[in-house]
């Protein structure tokens, strides 16, 4: 497989054609892919179902049992009250928190990430294919290995639990498959357009700007779904490189979660736990099979 | 009128604080219902001296936060101030010259001659200079028993660790658990030690704790204290919780007879409306040996350069050791001030148990104060991993145990 | 390429190079040089700080001839001795592979890695050989087993910590339909806490094994299909004689992208278990967490993340080797 067929989506289904529609072949297929269906919905059920029901019913109830009294007071309380330590205004802040980190880390990588595949597929100079190998090898370091000499760095650098530190960790660790992804389709563009562009006398950022880029739209949304939901998701460098004030929302919800006061209020833990999926789902679902492309394209080497 | 209100807030901030009003960011992991209420009782404090606590809480136990706190400090993006537990947390990072020195402030407000125990400012001090401020006394050696648990089970509430015991077939025929117990590591060691000190005692505990000395850990008298650990761990069977306050909540709430936990717990009692002789019972030094230790919590303040931040951190540290927020403070974290002359009248029965023991002094050190934090980080793995896996006797242990104590520093 | 076979001068090709300076810095500095140094330090005895590299102690004073003066005389340098205090050699492995927990994380992985390879290729290919069948509605069905993957692991592990919760979860379940001896906690078992976990994984990244697998069987040549329908051979035997052995580039990758993924489980056993019961759940990544920031052992803690990037470079290797082997990496 090359990563040209994942990349521009010609797919057809290769399978035999069904013939009837109440065949045991079908009852088979469909039945199969139903209850595998089923397994991956219940989790979203239950915490969509828990997060809407009072905590005396959660009580009684069963966590399948849809509720009796639909309350929104626990998305409330898990967005703007619930309480790490003395900091009582819920979710919001990670959210905030989340927001700041994600967009400017998605663009910088993105833009860094492209220009490099674009300098590889197009204009390779001495040398470029050892960073190059280095940099997918990098891919598969354990990030253990990494954590504590960019403390470190980012301390040398004055960028230790800011943001803007942060932002650094995650367009270095998202440079790798990004560089990989443009470099891969960049390569698949027919040659023919750069050389034109080269005869007309157009330079490296000028090809890039008006060639490259208007070309490779899709490329850039699906690398864009990739580092939003990645970079969201995120929870150990989140953990690690920021301080409480700055803390991204996953690790905010780590901590509300894990912070109870008196009695454990579930449904306040899952509507904060919804929240925090929100971003990413909606991205997922927005974006279809952009998303499928983002991950096999990423993910499959060319 | 939103407008004007500002403008008027402007000018009330601008009048009142000549430039002074600082943000202190404050890290800890207090954020059980009662340690935040206790908490807030310094912040309270603080801000109303003109200044802004910036609460740093950090959910899970010290086990999670320290992490954070020091990769903070030695990140170069320290906090204002943390909490730490005095000992040898901090020892590296006063090497590296990362702690403020309190020194002067200490000698102007005399602390030697109001903190009681004194070993609390020893805890704070390297090389003669004094790096933190002790907020308060807090001990390992109790055990807490819920009356409901025992009422309904139909049998006195035990006065000792042995009719403890003896009790806990008649809690299990009720459907009680005898002895809630969370599933961090530092829980099962911490009991560990307790039931040390109230069976082999306090001088077989401090020549190993402190003296490291291996003979006494596979002596006979630890020997019997391991086995009756390895008893004890069958009666936390269907406990299923991992934070601590969530087994003491088990104790509140009479699904559980007992847990055994530092004072600590205390403050969840008074946060659930709970009444010491009413509705549960404590017995120091699992009623055996009444002792109790002195370890605690301190806060260090990190290296500032700027003069502004150094000031506040210095004004800061005067207030949490002043009477007034000693006072409020440990009433609410259910743990012994640090000086012995303020009043604590409206105290409860087991703080007044505490004090008297404290006062009486017998008191222990902690051991934090002798283990270096990687020692207690392999010995907290290992009895974690000797309660929750009852496969692995008693003996093997102690000799892990061993092997680990020989190896300290 | 033909742009780059022409004789390179330092300033051809300027702008290019200037565009890669972000990657040769992140290829040097981070992937390179950080690794280094920890693997440099794990060999140190750093306790909360790295100690420094030489902090020379002297421990013996050997003439050593230096040079011979216009007389002809030889001259002898003392030179004390060269021996930094800072490093204890194989000491922090040493007591890495004797230490329980780092044991225990080490099996814990294994079991949950064995696991979760094994089921999602299995479940993976499974899916993806089904909707691969023409079928309608395959986007919806799509869309629901990928959706886990856009969800962060402290996402998936919390949802499932509550679903396997004995109080309110699946056992109380259960128990009201009246098998009131029913049992199933286990994120509360030390045995099953790892499948606890696996639950929660799994769940999480089959959908992605799927797509891929999708993709790959979407790059199986028609002819083929029509050549065994031809031949009359059922559509099973296809799958297992032709098409799986057709797209073993595909399962390569898959198993060392899981494998490589697996191996930095982390943030999921942090939301549903903390690494508990006890040790039950511990993973090698927290192992180095706990001894980097929290115990107060920095050497220990690079030495055992030196144990983790070795055994992704066991796993790595052979692969590059097999995939690249020979031929230049384009």
């Amino acid at each position: 497989m090359t990563a040209t067929d994942v990349n521009t989506g010609s797919v057809e289904p290769s399978g035999t054609k069904p013939k009837k529609i109440f065949s045991s072949r079908n009852i088979m297929l469909y039945g199969v892919l139903t209850v595998a269906a089923f397994y991956y919905l219940v989790p979203l059920y239950v915490m969509v179902m828990t997060s809407v029901k009072g905590m005396p019913e959660i009580r009684i109830g069963n966590i399948f049992s849809p509720p009796l009294e639909v309350t929104f007071q626990p998305w409330v309380k898990a967005w703007s009250e619930a309480c790490t330590g003395l900091n009582c205004d819920g979710l919001q802040r990670g959210f905030w928190n989340s927001v700041w980190i994600t967009v400017p880390s998605t663009l910088i990588s993105i833009l860094i990430a492209s220009v490099n595949g674009y300098a590889l597929a197009n204009w390779k100079f001495k040398g470029a294919n050892v960073f190059f190998t280095i940099l997918i090898f990098g891919a598969f370091i354990p990030y253990q290995v990494m954590i504590y000499p960019i403390v470190i760095i980012l301390r040398e650098m004055g960028l230790y639990t800011k943001l803007a530190g942060l932002v650094m960790v995650h367009t270095i660790f998202g440079m790798p498959i990004l560089t990989l992804l443009f470099r891969n389709y960049f390569i698949s563009l027919p040659e023919e357009l750069f050389k034109a562009a080269r005869i007309d006398g157009a330079g490296f950022w000028g090809i890039f700007l008006k060639v490259m880029v208007p070309m490779s739209l899709p490329i850039f949304v699906v690398a864009m779904i990739l580092q939003i939901t990645g970079i969201w998701n995120d929870f150990l460098f989140g953990v690690i490189y920021t301080k409480p004030a700055n803390y991204p929302m996953t690790v905010q919800l780590n901590n509300i979660v894990n912070s109870v006061q008196g009695i454990k209020e579930y449904n306040v833990n899952m509507a904060a736990t919804m929240l925090t999926a929100i971003v990413p789902l909606v991205v997922y679902f927005v974006s279809g099979k952009l998303f499928v492309r983002g991950i096999a394209a990423g993910a499959v080497k060319g | 009128m939103k407008c004007r209100f500002l403008l008027a807030a402007a000018l009330a901030a601008s009048v009142a604080l000549p430039a002074s009003a600082i943000d202190l960011e404050v890290t800890h992991w207090w954020t059980s219902g009662g340690e935040a209420a206790a908490v807030a009782e310094f912040a309270k404090a603080f801000n109303a001296g003109g200044d802004n606590w910036v609460d740093g809480a950090i959910a899970g136990s010290g086990g999670v936060a320290r992490p954070i706190i020091i990769s903070r400090i030695i990140g170069g993006e320290p906090m204002g101030a943390t909490q730490l537990n005095h000992g040898r947390q901090a020892e590296e990072l006063i090497e590296a010259g990362l702690m403020a020195d309190l020194t002067e402030l200490a000698e102007k407000e005399g602390w030697k001659d109001i903190v009681n125990p004194i070993s609390l400012l020893d805890a704070c001090t390297v090389d003669g200079k004094i790096y933190c401020v002790p907020v308060n006394i807090h001990s390992w050696q109790w055990i807490w028993l819920s009356h409901a648990a025992y009422a309904k089970a139909g049998v006195d509430v035990p006065t000792n660790w042995d009719e403890f015991t003896a009790s806990a077939p008649a809690l299990r025929k009720a459907d009680i658990v005898p002895l809630a117990m969370g599933q961090q590591s530092w829980q099962t060691s911490g009991a560990f030690g307790v039931l040390t000190v109230a069976l082999a005692g306090p001088d077989i505990w401090l020549k190993v704790v402190k003296d490291k000395d291996v003979d006494t850990v596979m002596g006979p008298e630890y020997t019997a204290v391991f086995e009756a650990f390895g008893d004890a761990r069958k009666l936390s069977d269907g406990a299923n919780v991992q934070d601590w306050n969530q087994a003491t909540n088990l104790v509140i709430t009479g699904q559980a007879g007992a847990q055994i936990m530092g004072d600590w717990a205390q403050g969840e009692f008074q946060v659930a409306g709970q009444k010491a002789g009413v509705d549960y019972t404590c017995l120091p030094g699992l009623g055996v040996n009444k002792i109790i230790s002195t370890g605690g919590d301190a806060f260090y303040f990190p290296v500032n350069e700027d003069p502004e931040i150094t000031a506040a951190q210095l004004r800061m540290a005067s207030q949490l050791i002043s009477k007034e927020v000693q006072v409020a403070f440990n009433l609410k974290k259910g743990s012994l001030p640090i000086r012995g002359d303020v009043d604590l009248s409206t105290a409860n029965d087991c703080m007044k148990q505490g004090l008297e023991i404290l006062a009486a002094g017998n008191v222990l050190p902690d051991g934090n104060q002798h283990l270096s934090q990687d020692t207690s980080t392999q010995l907290e793995d290992l009895m974690v991993e000797f309660w929750n896996d009852k496969s692995i006797t008693a003996a093997e242990v102690q000799k892990n145990y061993a092997a680990i104590i020989a190896d300290a520093d | 390429m033909e742009k780059t076979s022409r004789p390179s001068q330092l300033f051809r090709n300027m702008s290019a190079k200037i565009a890669s300076i972000p990657m040769v810095l992140t290829a040097l500095v981070i992937f390179v040089g950080c690794t280094v140094w920890s693997f440099i330090y794990s060999f140190t005895g750093s306790k909360l700080l790295p100690k420094k590299l030489f902090q020379w102690e002297e421990f013996a004073a050997i003439p050593i001839p230096t040079w011979i003066d216009k007389d002809g005389e030889l001259n002898f340098s003392i030179v004390t001795g060269i021996v930094s205090k800072s490093w204890v050699g194989l000491k922090q492995y040493d007591r890495l592979w004797s230490n329980t927990r780092w044991i225990t994380s080490l099996e814990n992985l294994a079991l949950y890695a064995g696991f979760a390879l094994v089921f999602s290729l299995v479940v993976g290919f499974i899916l993806a050989a089904f909707m691969d069948q023409k079928i309608r509605f395959e986007n919806t069905f799509r869309t629901i087993f990928l959706y886990p993957y856009a969800m962060s692991a402290i996402v998936t592990g919390l949802v499932w910590q509550w679903i396997l919760n004995p109080t309110f979860g699946i056992e109380k379940i259960v128990k009201g339909w009246g098998f009131t001896d029913f049992e199933f906690a286990p994120l509360q078992n030390p045995d099953l806490v790892m499948f606890g976990i696996l639950f929660a994984g799994i769940w999480q990244g089959t959908g992605f094994i799927m797509a891929l697998m999708l993709a790959g069987l979407r790059g199986i040549d028609e002819d083929i299909w029509k050549a065994s329908r031809i031949d009359g051979i059922p559509m099973w035997k296809t799958y297992i004689r032709v098409v799986i052995p057709m797209m073993r580039p595909v399962f390569v990758t898959t198993l060392v992208l899981i494998t490589a993924g697996i191996l930095k489980v982390y943030d999921l056993v942090v939301a549903q278990t903390g690494g508990g019961p006890g040790l039950a759940s511990q993973v090698p990544a927290m192992y180095v967490y706990t001894y980097l920031f929290g115990a107060q052992n920095l050497g220990q803690g690079l030495a055992a993340s030196t144990m983790m990037l070795l055994s992704v470079l066991v796993i790595l290797i052979p692969w590059t080797i097999i995939e690249f082997g020979g031929k230049e990496q384009r």
